[in-house]
């Protein structure tokens, strides 16, 4: 199978303390048309391996190892400017706070238009019929192209994310934590929406979530991480279904099912470290 | 009828929006419209739906912290509305709350052991070291240490932050504890610890809880009975097992519906 992405040894640490691994020695790879889901608690290194994927790292960070193959080439390698030219256009992004990623003074159509004009080069009819085009796809009515952020929901605001992400046709997704802030009822319909999309589509999507039950719905692969590193990966029937290391299976019995059926069972720290050594 | 610790009726709560031109216009927004809700004596209700609901403002309404529009909130036999202000507070010792955000619910400038004693000296609740007493023993049985009294609020944790906000609650000997959305800021495992430390002093010290959360798994767990709100309604309530099982109203059915991890959207 060839692979859309590969992550071979991404380490990530500060610039000021390089001791201090935030990510680990990270590999995996996602193949086009599958999602693969990385799910971790905060501080666990999921959405900065996805940031380092993406060359958005914070100033205070730095890339201390690793590469990032994406269709081949090793975007580590790029220029800032090569960067630029793929994210948006070959890679969309989607985060998870849509109240903040939308610009509040421009409004949604000129938003979704940006990276058209930008990485395509459509202006004038070409550019108002695809940003329609686009809205239709999102489940939001092209009559609302003029509409600001604050006159959308929440789950409204997300389809524009949505919209924007996918404007150039990427052939690969990343998506952090893009329902954690919705309704579940909005997060049902926004899952379904990336699902269809991708399958429509053809994309790999990087999807980052500490949620089981949303890896449960979305997931063909898993990466489980803890406090920076990788601790287990494969096809979501495994890890889920029968899960090898013991933070996955802690993590796992502290999840509450919906049938209330499963007591919970805290992660017991002082056993992790000792069978971790 | 004295097996419910907390009754009420009639609840209606309405804001006012300046809308329109220049907002010389309004309109009026039913965040509470005829809710009717009751908590048993040692028991948990659950009060689930999503953003706008009027879950929150059902919380502060309960506790008196926002004036009613109409309605009664009748708690062990008496009438909070008929309450002047002292009989008020003095009432509010038996009435806590658990917040959502342990970050904004406490005061950075004050040392734990003041947060969580604050409430003794309030009711004027024994001398001063009877009080030291009561909290080192508080913060001992939610899982921390006598010496963190000393430290400030940002020296702790989300999940022991939230553990500081149990034991300000709990140190008073509490009989109905409102918890608003208590774990939803908390990592998954930090939740699962904070919700079995609910549970268990729940069974030792006889609370009965009302529970507020749009996530229904930790409701699910949680709860004796559910009340389901929706714009302002309560549109279905009772037995948590019964509700999950057979949901009679259609937005019950949908919100059930919703809960990740039931359908596979991959292939």
């Amino acid at each position: 199978m060839s692979h859309l992405l590969r992550i071979e040894g991404l380490t990530v640490t500060p610039a000021a303390n390089p001791q201090r691994l935030l990510v680990d020695n990270v590999s995996f790879a996602l193949a086009a048309g599958r999602t693969t889901c990385i799910v971790g608690e905060s501080g666990s290194g999921k959405s900065l391996s996805a940031l380092a994927i993406m060359g958005l790292l914070p100033s205070a960070l730095q890339r201390q190892a690793g590469h990032v193959v994406f269709q081949g080439h090793d975007l580590t390698t790029f220029t800032p400017a090569q960067m630029r030219d793929i994210r948006g256009k070959r890679i969309g992004m989607i985060f998870q706070e849509p109240m903040t990623s939308l610009n509040p003074v421009l409004n949604i159509g000129y938003q979704i238009g940006e990276s058209l004009a930008v990485h395509l080069g459509l202006s004038g009819k070409a550019l108002k019929s695809k940003v329609s085009a686009l809205l239709e796809q999102v489940g939001i009515p092209a009559a609302r192209v003029s509409s600001y952020p604050d006159e959308l929901s929440g789950g409204q605001r997300q389809r524009v994310m949505i919209a924007m992400s996918i404007a150039c046709e990427p052939a690969m997704l990343i998506a952090d934590e893009p329902t954690t802030a919705l309704d579940v009822t909005v997060q049902a319909q926004i899952l379904a929406l990336l699902a269809e999309l991708k399958q429509r589509m053809n994309m790999g999507m990087l999807f980052i979530t500490h949620d089981f039950g949303v890896v449960a719905d979305i997931a063909d692969d898993v990466v489980v991480m803890f406090r920076g590193q990788v601790v287990e990966s494969g096809p979501v029937s495994d890890v889920l279904g029968n899960p090898q290391h013991p933070y996955t299976r802690a993590l796992l019995d502290c999840v509450p099912d919906a049938e209330g059926s499963k007591p919970l069972k805290p992660i017991d720290y002082a056993w992790l470290n000792e069978s971790a050594q | 009828m004295s097996d419910f610790i907390l009754t009420a009726k009639g609840l209606t709560k309405i804001y006012k929006q300046r809308s329109g031109k220049f907002g010389f216009g309004s309109t009026t927004i039913k965040a509470l419209d005829d809710v009717a809700v009751s908590v048993r004596q040692g028991r948990t209700l659950a009060v689930v739906g999503e953003s706008g609901s009027g879950k929150s403002t059902l919380a502060r309404c309960l506790l008196q912290l926002q004036p009613l529009d109409a309605g009664e909130v009748h708690f062990e036999g008496r009438n909070l509305a008929g309450l002047n202000g002292s009989e008020l507070r003095a009432a509010r010792r038996h009435l806590q709350m658990v917040f959502q955000d342990p970050f904004a619910s406490l005061n950075p400038r004050m040392k734990v052991g003041d947060i969580v004693g604050e409430g003794l000296l309030i009711h004027k609740l024994g001398n001063a070291s009877e009080r030291r007493e009561r909290v080192v023993r508080m913060l001992q049985r939610v899982g921390l240490l006598a010496t963190d009294m000393e430290k400030y609020p940002h020296e702790f944790s989300g999940g022991q932050r939230q553990r500081i906000g149990i034991a300000r609650a709990l140190v008073l000997e509490p009989k109905l504890v409102v918890c608003d959305e208590p774990v939803s800021a908390l990592d998954v495992s930090i939740q699962a610890q904070i919700l079995l430390l609910l549970k268990e002093l729940q069974q030792e010290m006889g609370l009965s809880y009302l529970f507020i959360s749009h996530d229904l798994r930790v409701v699910r767990h949680m709860a004796d009975e559910i009340a389901v709100m929706h714009r302002g309604r309560v549109v279905e309530q009772g037995d948590v097992a019964r509700i999950y099982a057979e949901p009679q109203q259609e937005y019950t059915r949908k919100l059930l519906n919703s809960i990740p991890g039931q359908h596979r959207l991959a292939h």
